[in-house]
């Protein structure tokens, strides 16, 4: 029963998100697997893991958030989708 | 006419006169390189920047990247130095992990007809690197460790690349 599978994940989203650098420190961890209420943009799923965490919330506050969604460069206001690779990490330094 | 575009995220250092080399093409008047390199510094907190402190030395960068999607943003920046200019060949390396003082970090090489378009395209680029590809510096002092910050002026000289191509877009 196909259809109603792909019902059952439009309504509550499972998805993946990643920290990276410094904000992976705050943390503490690198990966976790977040099932959404229901589906959120990109800004909902920061204040869903500042809610669910202290931690999360005081390495989130005051601290610019750079998001990548299955791996491109994306705003805050980007829907997020059942299996989703959401990467959250500060400005980037490189070169 | 294509570009041979050849990009590489590793720990492993480069050669330059390698790099030199695979880059010459017949059709090439100019190849332009760039590297980056671990340079010294101060750890901040000690006093104003960049002045020399009570020993508290850069010994090394930690570069920390988001395998894939790194490899995936250098090839996209690659592509749009490619529709841009008159390039023949790109490489572009960029080294991860524990990096000491005075190392190899990246390398940006590009082969062209001629030297504008190769001398533009490499800046391009670098600047691209700087602001768009998830690469993170940690830098280790002699007695602590501070993540690198984003630098503004790193994001002004982006800008200057894309105000240019809307200018152009309007045209």
């Amino acid at each position: 029963m196909p259809d109603i599978t792909a019902a059952a994940i439009d309504t509550t989203p499972q998805i993946k998100v990643l920290f990276f650098a410094a904000l992976r420190e705050a943390i503490g961890h690198s990966e976790l697997q977040l099932t959404l209420p229901a589906p959120l943009q990109i800004s909902g799923v920061l204040a869903l893991l500042s809610a669910q965490s202290s931690k999360v919330h005081q390495a989130l506050a005051g601290r610019e958030v750079l998001a990548a969604l299955n791996q491109q460069l994306v705003g805050c206001d980007t829907w997020v989708h059942s299996g989703d690779e959401l990467a959250l990490f500060p400005p980037v330094t490189g070169g | 006419m294509p570009a041979t575009i050849n990009c590489r995220v590793q720990p492993e250092d480069f050669a330059l006169d390698h790099e030199y080399q695979a880059l010459q093409r017949q059709d090439c008047g100019a190849v332009v390189l760039f590297c980056g390199l671990v340079r010294e510094q101060f750890q901040p907190q000690d006093g104003p920047q960049d002045m020399p402190q009570s020993g508290d030395t850069l010994q090394a960068l930690e570069l920390e990247h988001y395998p894939g999607m790194t490899e995936q943003s250098i090839r996209a920046i690659a592509g749009q130095a490619v529709k841009r200019f008159d390039l023949r060949a790109i490489t572009v390396i960029h080294r991860i992990g524990l990096l000491p003082l005075g190392a190899q970090i990246v390398l940006v090489g590009v082969a062209a007809p001629h030297r504008s378009d190769a001398f533009a395209a490499c800046d391009m680029m670098m600047d691209y690197l700087k602001n768009q590809v998830p690469l993170w510096k940690k830098v280790h002092f002699s007695t602590s460790t501070a993540w690198a910050d984003a630098k503004a002026s790193d994001k002004q000289a982006l800008n200057r690349w894309q105000t240019a191509e809307q200018n152009t877009a309007e045209n």
